[in-house]
């Protein structure tokens, strides 16, 4: 589970084999590891120091279990940390709304991606039965108004501006008035951004927050943020007194030690995160799933969790059996195709892998599976259960239906039958750790097997 | 220039030099703990781990050879090294020169097209504006607005149009109105998403039918904000559009855009312009020599150590 990190640990621990307690001096040499580890994820260089110092003193004296190496162990010990620092007391990710008329602020730089995030809250809002106004407070960046208007006008929220003032304070406040006639219960104001923070723009905030009395204050940063994370959260935390993060852009392949760094310095909740360009795209913020990102240890958590959602329980119960069985035929390979894809896009799937992380880049063709599909709708449900009946007058036949060619065909039926080769193999294996009385080795997460 | 960049730097290096000037202040060799504090203080620039101990490796051997203490030349010279020297001013290539800005959401593509195409005016040039942004909301507005203020044609299609046909429309423009150079916004996008660097690429295949040669250059933009993403970013872009450049923007903050060294050293691919403010000239030509000399400006030793000691 933790591959990357962990191997790099275990290398450190080399001579520490079979020894009862971790030491100080052989686990100092792996908090450099575990240290290096968070700055390249960018998690910011004093929190980096801080956070490993704390954790050090944590990990000496430690049993080494039996069951687990060395590395493995401090590696957990690191990673429960990180969650534990990341949730804080857990309870206060969930946005505070009150009924009647609740208001948000919403702050951050240039580009950080503060008026979609805007936008898709308000959509989120609206799914939870409340009734968001935008409002365009950011009256400097050329089309601000125009973009957070379209963006309202997508998820069906009110927009407010003035297009004849730069008094953002009075816009607010008219804001407000017209929200309560059309009976709107939470304001959702969208501010200016700056390339840095100066105090005009500070200024410009504490008046609108004095104005507006904020249940929310939040900050919207980029997830691929440096290790100016730090100064930029703490300026704005200073002063305006943010009551959360909105982590933008985490779909990209950033590590995220922005999360971290924030975190630990201001002691503020993620409490959301932007996953995509659609404007659906913002999720609750999961600590575990992001300290295994910050740790390169994959997102398997979020794979089971999406897997769940799209497999049916029964469907999946069945073809476990067929696999074991070597009942597959091309009908099968079709429905987990069709799953997979429901999944979202391989890239997505494939970045949650561990492991997986480095290969990000590699290029996953959609295309192709697109092609697959093809091939074997344009199978008549005869060929499709008894792939061996494709002789090639069948194949030419296909390969004309789904506008492909015969060796794509042949590549298809070839993979497929190495697929239940393989099958073969572990139903076999699976056979042999029942006689023995074991089942697979640690079990498989629930909602992984075969899937 | 020169002061411009400097006031830019400024705050970027008042913190490295309260780093710098406590290590120079004591006497001595460097100890273990003063490379440590130097090494983070390189990190804190987002140099990146690889990058940052190379640094110090140089440094340390400055120090082993006992050359008075000088590492803030060695630090100099080998940023220095992983830049090169000054890279060579775009050409004008062919009429109309295409340009293209791609880049990650937000990092200031939209701002920057405005700012070359001020900078391009102002030097004579009849410059086109390609709108091909037309997934985010908003954008096309934005840019008309810049386009508006500079006095210069634009040309523009409905949101959520296919950007290779307003840029195949633009083209058609740029020749019938003899324009020198168009610059072609496109919308920002993550570099891990492969059907929307495919649309760029198809863009790109788009303007090289229409014009031999084109897109004659290719500019990355890029936050100076950026961590080590900015490598991944770099990376994936180049390899699927070929980039002849970098811009790195919102260079006027605390941000140092340390990650520009190992861009260019990795890629090889020169930073040409580095954005500094808001306004139409905030956008400079990139001085590698300027840019390690505000990071590690030169000062007599002597005026260094009287400086610690004050």
């Amino acid at each position: 589970m933790f591959d990357a990190l962990g191997e790099k640990l275990q290398k450190t621990f080399r001579n520490l084999r079979g020894r009862g307690k971790l030491s100080e001096s052989n686990i100092s040499q792996a908090m450099r590891e575990i240290r290096l580890a968070l700055l390249e994820a960018d998690v910011n260089f004093r929190v980096a120091r801080d956070f490993v110092a704390t954790t050090q003193a944590k990990c000496i004296g430690q049993e080494v279990l039996n069951s687990i190496t060395p590395g493995q162990q401090v590696v957990k010990i690191v990673h429960d940390e990180l969650i534990a620092l990341m949730s804080g007391e857990g309870k206060d990710q969930a946005l505070n709304l009150p009924g009647g008329m609740a208001t948000v602020l919403m702050v951050g730089l240039h580009g950080s991606g503060k008026t979609t995030t805007t936008g898709k809250l308000a959509k989120r809002l609206i799914a939870e039965g409340r009734k968001p106004m935008l409002v365009a407070c950011d009256v400097y960046r050329p089309a601000a108004i125009d973009q957070l208007e379209t963006l309202g006008q997508e998820v069906g929220a009110p927009v407010y501006s003035d297009r004849a003032t730069q008094d953002v304070v009075a816009i607010a406040a008219a804001a407000r008035k017209v929200a309560l006639q059309q009976e709107c219960n939470v304001l959702l104001v969208d501010t200016a951004g700056r390339l840095h923070i100066d105090d005009e723009l500070i200024d410009e905030l504490v008046r609108l927050r004095d104005k507006l009395k904020p249940h929310e204050i939040l900050l919207v940063a980029d997830a691929a943020t440096g290790q100016e994370a730090v100064s930029i959260a703490e300026r704005f935390d200073k002063a305006l007194g943010v009551t959360g993060v909105v982590l933008t852009r985490l779909d990209g392949d950033a590590r995220g030690g922005a999360a971290l760094s924030m975190r630990a310095v201001t002691g503020k909740p993620i409490k959301l995160v932007g996953v995509g360009e659609k404007l659906d795209a913002l999720d609750v913020f999961h600590p575990d799933r992001l300290v295994s990102r910050l740790l390169g240890m994959g997102d398997v958590v979020s794979l089971v969790e999406k897997a769940q959602a799209v497999v049916d329980e029964k469907q999946a119960m069945d073809l476990e059996q067929k696999l074991l069985t070597q009942q597959l035929d091309l009908e099968d390979f079709l429905n987990q195709l069709r799953q997979l894809r429901r999944m979202g896009s391989l890239e997505q799937i494939m970045g949650m892998l561990p492991g997986m992380g480095n290969v990000k880049g590699m290029a996953v063709d959609e295309s192709e599976l697109t092609r697959i599909e093809a091939i074997i709708l344009s199978m008549t449900p005869q060929e499709r259960k008894q792939p061996n009946i494709l002789n090639p007058s069948r194949r030419r036949r296909v390969a004309a239906g789904s506008g492909t060619n015969v060796v794509q065909v042949n590549q298809l039926i070839n993979r497929f039958n190495q697929m239940k080769k393989m099958m073969k193999k572990m139903g076999k294996l699976q056979k042999q750790m029942a006689r023995m009385g074991g089942r697979m080795p640690g079990g498989m997460p629930k909602g992984m097997r075969f899937r | 220039m020169l002061k411009r960049f400097w006031n830019g730097l400024e705050r970027t290096r008042n913190r490295f030099w309260e780093h710098l000037r406590t290590l120079l202040g004591k006497p001595g060799r460097l100890t273990d703990a003063d490379i440590e504090d130097l090494e983070e203080v390189l990190i804190g620039a987002d140099f990146g781990v690889g990058l940052t101990f190379r640094l110090i490796e140089q440094i340390r051997s400055v120090e082993k050879a006992g050359s008075g203490g000088d590492w803030m030349a060695a630090a100099r010279s080998v940023v220095l090294e992983e830049l090169g020297p000054k890279p060579q001013m775009p050409t004008m290539q062919a009429t109309p020169t295409v340009v293209f800005l791609v880049g990650v959401n937000g990092a200031g593509k939209t701002t920057t097209a405005a700012k070359l195409a001020w900078r391009y005016k102002n030097e004579g040039k009849a410059v086109l504006l390609a709108a091909c942004d037309t997934f985010r909301a908003g954008a096309i507005e934005q840019l008309r607005v810049w386009r508006e203020r500079l006095g210069i044609s634009m040309v523009e299609g409905a949101y959520r149009a296919d950007p290779a046909s307003v840029l195949f429309e633009a083209i058609a423009k740029a020749r019938e109105e003899r324009s020198d150079m168009l610059i072609v916004d496109t919308a920002g996008r993550l570099h891990t998403k492969r059907n929307l660097m495919a649309e760029l690429e198809k863009m790109v295949r788009v303007a090289g039918r229409a014009v031999p040669g084109a897109p004659h250059h290719t500019w990355l933009v890029l936050d100076a904000n950026t961590g080590g993403n900015a490598i991944q970013q770099a990376r994936q872009f180049h390899q699927s559009l070929g980039l002849t450049g970098l811009i790195v923007t919102k260079m006027d903050g605390t941000s140092k855009g340390g990650a520009l060294v190992s861009i260019q050293k990795e890629l090889g691919l020169p930073v040409l312009w580095i954005g500094l403010g808001e306004a139409f000239e905030d956008l400079e030509a990139f001085d590698p020599q300027q840019f390690a000399e505000a990071l590690f400006p030169t000062m007599e030793k002597e005026s260094v150590r009287d400086a610690a000691v004050d």
